[in-house]
């Protein structure tokens, strides 16, 4: 009988430390069971980064799209060069899409916001960004104030 | 030496030493079959060291123990595990596992070495608990045994495979006059109904000479006399009479090595 | 002159006791395994060493997760982000928390016991006793319990992560009034499994492998008197606990160090 409540105890344990993990999965990574895996990958050259991060998030109106994967310097043009992978399902950016780097807030993290453009063309592996948006950085913005640039 | 006519052990030679401190020197001992056979000597002389030795749980720097002709110290794990079969040990403490009860300690040995049914192990563990007397406590926990009760379920578990060997290691240490008997008593009674060899490592004079068929007396690294017990009464040599009648002082003196005490004294301060 | 010999004493002690816990780990678990025999004594040992820790892992992430949402909140609210508390509850748990304070629990309360009952069986004469019976005392004491400290440790985390993902939701949606939506919504944002609740359960693993290891291993080779068994169980937990903030530090860094 004691041996039988420890079995039963032991077999409760784990299921709660399973279902502990799914919880955790679930409810705090919003981890979603249809998220596709397939990706392919675009660039983008930015002249300032701001604080954007490999892993930072891809979006479109606010809908997640892909994920930042790898920043490097691009050393013919002296810019970033921001790597992106984009759901497979998301295959309609036109080649003429715009990537601008936005932030959550205004203390909130980095992250890319992606609007389509109007050619029929779609944008495929290995493709760049053609017109991009950098960040806005505060001590810029603060000293094209100051100079009365503003207006610009 | 070899007048024995039928010899179980036979060390030959056996040296051990323990982190530069020697323990045996060239000792040589022949354990006859199905007596009882006691290793005696004051404490600290490495008794247990030699029930170690033969269980071949240490492993000696040189010399030979035979068991039946296989020597010990040259068998290889697997080897030993099987010849451990055949030797039940009976720990000072007891060593009852403590988290089974008094029956499961018993069983242990058979389930782990037979593939008995499981009727037939309980048969077995009750005949064996019987004849330690506890059969009614077999459902308790060693943790509710008394201490001479705890010697006795291990004495139970060491003869469950109905072993050739039994070693008795200090067996008598800390019992109560009451105990000590009972003790006594099971050992000559099992030795004599089971035909098994025993070894008896212990430095209690009285209760040994009862019940030994033959005595070996270990001091200083090597076995300074041995013989029936009516023999070693006899031995005049000082060292067996100090141990054999406990006298305070003599060849073991009672201090410690030292400085002269009269010099010791007079250094303090220097 | 003296000094330095005794430098060298104490690294060829070191190195040798290094070297008996690796091969002790060797016997016990790699060599000629027996699942089968071993399986009632796993569920005994998951038992001892899991379960009767349950409650202090609950307790203390439920609290921990708290003093979290306290915390994060009044500093977050300076700054008109108090949102943002979820993430950083569930953030800091996950990563760092839950793994850490976990093994350091771990340690004190499972790890010292099974030093000191294996060093307790060692002065009794069990594991001798256990010899001369003919069975191998590192499958049949080590063994278990090495593998239901390295089973139980992940459980617990993650156990202890989520109890103090929703004390930190109590504090912040129930007392603060922080709204729930967003407090889940910025969390499940920001968390990523992959990066980070796998992450936090691999560091788990690797503490639980550490802690039991040094554990088994103290009592397995302490002194065997009631001196030695005390000086083993306190190296346990110091040991232990040292084992588990340096090697979070370097698993920190290999995971989340951008290397």
């Amino acid at each position: 009988m004691r041996m039988r409540i420890m079995e039963i105890s032991v077999g409760a344990f784990i299921l709660a430390g399973m279902m502990a993990l799914v919880g955790l999965a679930l409810n705090v990574s919003g981890l979603s069971m249809s998220s596709s895996d397939d990706t392919y990958t675009v660039y983008a050259r930015f002249e300032n980064i701001g604080g954007l991060t490999s892993r930072s998030k891809v979006t479109m109106s606010g809908v997640l799209i892909g994920h930042v994967t790898n920043i490097d310097l691009d050393t013919d043009q002296l810019v970033a060069r921001v790597e992106m992978e984009i759901y497979d399902d998301v295959n309609f950016l036109s080649i003429d899409s715009s990537a601008s780097i936005l932030t959550a807030g205004l203390l909130g993290e980095k992250y890319i916001g992606v609007s389509v453009g109007f050619e029929e063309e779609f944008m495929q592996e290995g493709d760049y960004f053609e017109d991009t948006q950098s960040a806005l950085v505060l001590e810029d913005l603060v000293g094209k104030f100051l100079f009365n640039e503003v207006s610009e | 030496m070899s007048h024995f006519e039928d010899v179980i052990i036979d060390i030959q030679q056996l040296s051990f030493s323990r982190s530069d401190r020697p323990i045996y020197n060239n000792v040589d001992i022949k354990i006859p079959r199905g007596k009882i056979t006691a290793i005696m000597g004051p404490s600290g002389t490495g008794k247990t060291t030699l029930l170690k030795l033969i269980g071949g749980q240490l492993n000696p720097d040189s010399g030979k123990i035979y068991l039946d002709g296989q020597n010990i110290p040259t068998l290889n794990r697997r080897e030993l595990f099987v010849i451990r079969e055949r030797m039940g040990m009976l720990f000072q403490s007891g060593a009852l596992f403590t988290d089974m009860s008094v029956f499961e300690n018993v069983a242990f040995p058979l389930r782990v070495h037979t593939k008995l049914p499981e009727d037939m192990i309980r048969d077995i563990v009750l005949m064996k608990l019987e004849a330690v007397g506890l059969r009614g406590a077999s459902e308790l926990m060693p943790s509710e045994l008394s201490g001479g009760m705890a010697r006795r379920v291990a004495l139970a578990r060491a003869i469950a495979l109905d072993p050739d060997i039994v070693m008795y290691d200090e067996p008598f240490t800390g019992q109560d006059p009451i105990a000590m008997g009972v003790l006594v008593n099971l050992i000559r009674r099992l030795n004599e109904s089971l035909g098994h060899t025993s070894i008896i490592v212990s430095h209690d004079i009285q209760e040994t000479l009862g019940i030994a068929d033959y005595i070996y007396l270990v001091a200083d690294s090597s076995v300074i006399a041995h013989g029936t017990p009516e023999e070693l009464k006899e031995v005049n040599s000082p060292q067996v009479r100090q141990f054999m009648e406990g006298l305070p002082d003599g060849p073991v003196p009672f201090h410690f090595p030292a400085v002269d005490y009269h010099d010791d004294l007079l250094q303090r301060g220097v | 002159m003296e000094s330095l010999a005794r430098l060298g004493r104490f690294g060829l002690n070191n190195l040798a006791s290094l070297g008996r816990s690796g091969m002790i780990l060797f016997q016990a678990i790699v060599a000629r395994p027996q699942p089968l025999t071993m399986f009632p004594l796993l569920v005994q040992q998951i038992y001892f060493v899991g379960v009767l820790s349950l409650i202090i892992i609950v307790v203390s992430g439920l609290f921990i997760g708290m003093v979290l949402g306290l915390q994060g909140y009044t500093i977050l609210v300076d700054y008109g982000s108090e949102q943002a508390v979820g993430q950083m509850v569930a953030l800091s748990l996950v990563r760092e928390l839950a793994p850490v304070v976990t093994a350091l629990l771990f340690a004190g309360r499972a790890g010292s016991a099974l030093t000191a009952e294996i060093g307790l069986m060692k002065a009794t004469e069990q594991l001798s006793s256990l010899e001369m019976i003919g069975v191998d005392p590192l499958r049949r004491i080590i063994a278990p319990r090495f593998w239901a400290g390295f089973i139980c440790l992940p459980i617990l985390a993650a156990i202890f992560s989520i109890v103090g993902i929703y004390g930190g939701a109590l504090v912040s949606i129930e007392w603060l009034g922080i709204y729930d939506g967003s407090f889940w919504a910025n969390m499940q944002n920001s968390v990523d499994f992959a990066d980070d609740i796998v992450n936090g359960l691999i560091k788990s693993v690797v503490f639980g492998f550490v802690v039991t290891w040094i554990a088994v291993f103290q009592g397995y080779d302490c002194i065997p008197t009631s001196e030695g068994i005390s000086q083993a169980t306190t190296k346990t937990v110091v040991y232990a606990s040292l084992a588990v903030l340096g090697l979070d530090f370097i698993l920190t860094a290999v995971m989340f160090g951008e290397i």
